[in-house]
């Protein structure tokens, strides 16, 4: 059976979605996720032509509400769950790599 | 203490007629706890300082006797986001994550009187149906310690069946409450789409998840259904139908006289345990004998559910799940030289393989070149599975069936093979897929383990499903049974 994904585009894949995939774990999730897109492809069988696809199923369409602030305030708070904070920031690391400057 | 012989109803009157104070009920509730869940493993937090101090508050105060629920202890899924109290939705990318708001369902309940007694286990942000995919804790199933309590509800529907607790919340995207009822034998409600506010539900597949409750009676399930739902500011897709009193419903007088009643035969076929079939229709037979028909039907795209499914629900769980990314909260790598690094190896380190998967499939489904031919064309299933419910439903009061292929398996058995779990979901997923109330309610069981029966409705009907339940349960003893491993004090 020809193979429907292979290790570049798994390595594509996990790379757009920002996972970080070794070799080992590479070969293990492309030979599962060839299997599982095997799977999607037996909708091949199902003739669509003409049918609408359904997005939601919530009775209610396009609601409209006030742009009101509501439960603010709490920077203390929601600075808590962040890893690293500062002065009433998040901090985060030095976004351009500084070991490749050296 | 358990609550194998008791309900809502008979907890209520018992608070009122002060036999038992809330403070000694929540007592008696985490000392069951702390005897039988070193076992079973159903939670991974438990709230006792705050859960004793709005006890005592309550016995202070008095027991309002109109209000069934007030100073009922019950216990939470750990996607449902508490404050102040650690929700992880069984993930390392959550672990210390403290909530600074509510879900709605759990402001609801806090108001009317509830007490929750803690966070309960479930498949990692709630992608998994054995509650074996937790990068926290290994749930046994209530029946058997030897297998899983299904999933992803698993640490809810254990907690429920063993006796810890008289009722827990949980959530169903694809079976999540259904399945682990099944497996444990209580009933599950996984209500109509819109029906329960997700607000603060940790967002897995937005146009599936659903919260509902999980009981030991229909009765309790109804109650705990009418409390939690109705229509919410903070989430848009939520009806403003009226929410009826589902309970007020329930008495001698209910009756499934004259109901019409599809059994479908895709629900019967391959891959469904021969005993799980024969309990189905002895059901079936227990139904005719009640005064209703039972006439087989048919729902031809069925068996595209899984597939349409996994590539909806994978798309839009790799969509919600771009949240976590190592910068406002939960899991970051130490491992880092630049903010790509804090990205990646945050993700990497964070999730399990599975929630990896999923989010790798939804990728693929949604990436350029690949989305017409995956999501457009799940999403054009998706519409013909909901025109076969449709025309049966049309001139049926309800669908039934079974909730899954099996009973609960060994745990270790299929975690290694997804394809396995993945087809594990056939029966329940369509009704996701259309946005029905479905519930799992006992109706028998294989090789020793409970079997749960599927009834699933019309749009916000689930008072046609509630009633049905509840006449089946009246005349069966199904639901009576206790497992002997649970409760063990």
């Amino acid at each position: 059976m020809a193979s429907r994904i292979d290790q570049d585009q798994v390595q594509h894949v996990a790379s757009l979605a920002k996972l970080s995939l070794n070799d080992d774990q590479l070969k293990y999730f492309t030979t599962q996720l060839d299997e599982i897109i095997g799977l999607f492809e037996t909708l091949n069988e199902v003739d669509t032509d003409g049918i609408e696809p359904t997005s939601s199923v919530s009775d209610q369409i396009n609601v409209m509400r006030e742009d009101v602030a509501d439960n603010w305030g709490q920077r203390d708070a929601l600075l808590a769950n962040a890893p690293e904070s500062e002065k009433g920031y998040i901090r985060v690391p030095t976004i351009i790599d500084e070991s490749e400057d050296e | 203490m358990n609550y194998f012989e008791k309900d809502l109803t008979s907890l209520h009157d018992d608070l009122v007629a002060k036999r038992i104070s809330v403070t000694d009920l929540v007592q008696a509730t985490f000392d069951n706890i702390a005897a039988t869940d070193p076992d079973l493993n159903a939670f991974l937090a438990l709230n006792k300082d705050a859960a004793l101090k709005k006890a005592a508050e309550m016995d202070e105060k008095g027991i309002d006797a109109d209000n069934i629920l007030a100073g009922i202890p019950l216990a939470i899924k750990d996607n449902i986001v508490t404050k102040g109290l650690t929700t992880t939705a069984a993930s390392k990318m959550l672990e210390n994550f403290v909530p600074i708001y509510d879900a709605t369902v759990v402001s609801t309940l806090n108001e009317k009187g509830i007490i929750n007694v803690g966070k309960t286990n479930m498949d990692e942000f709630a992608m998994g149906g054995s509650t074996e995919n937790s990068a926290l804790k290994t749930t046994k199933n209530a029946w058997d310690y030897t297998r899983v309590p299904g999933g992803s509800s698993g640490g809810s529907a254990a907690a429920v069946a063993s006796g810890e607790v008289i009722a827990a919340f949980g959530s169903d995207t694809g079976g999540s409450i259904r399945q682990p009822s099944s497996f444990n034998g209580i009933v599950g409600m996984k209500p109509t789409y819109g029906r329960i506010s997700r607000w603060g539900l940790i967002a897995f597949a937005s146009s599936l998840d659903e919260i509902g409750p999980m009981t030991r009676t229909v009765k309790d399930n109804a109650i705990l259904l009418s409390a939690v739902a109705g229509h919410d500011d903070h989430d848009l897709t939520t009806s403003t139908k009226e929410v009826p009193d589902f309970a007020a419903e329930l008495n001698d007088q209910t009756s499934v006289k004259g109901m019409k009643i599809g059994l479908p035969k895709e629900f019967l076929g391959e891959g469904v345990d021969s005993e799980v079939k024969d309990a189905i229709l002895a059901a079936a037979d227990k139904y005719r004998e009640l005064g209703a028909t039972v006439d087989e039907v048919s729902l031809p795209h069925n068996k595209y559910g899984v597939a349409a499914y996994y590539i909806i629900a994978s798309s839009e769980a790799s969509s919600n799940l771009q949240r976590f990314d190592g910068i406002r909260y939960g899991h970051r790598s130490d491992d880092v030289k630049n903010l790509e690094d804090v990205y990646v190896n945050s993700r990497t380190e964070g999730f399990g393989d599975e929630v990896k998967r999923r989010i790798m499939l939804g990728t693929f489904s949604l990436s350029a070149g690949f989305y017409d031919a995956y999501f457009k064309k799940a999403a054009q299933v998706r519409t013909l599975i909901i025109n076969d419910f449709q025309a049966v439903l049309k001139d049926h009061d309800f669908i039934m069936g079974p909730v899954a292929p099996t009973p609960a398996f060994k745990i270790g058995e299929e975690i290694s093979n997804p394809m396995t779990m993945y087809m594990n979901d056939i029966l329940t997923i369509p009704v996701n897929l259309a946005g029905l109330p479905g519930m799992s309610i006992p109706a028998g069981f294989a090789k020793g383990m409970p079997v749960g029966m599927q009834l699933i409705g019309r749009p916000f009907d689930e008072s046609t499903l509630y009633k049905a339940g509840y006449v089946f349960e009246q005349a069966t003893d199904f639901h009576k049974q206790t497992p002997k491993q649970g409760g063990k004090n």
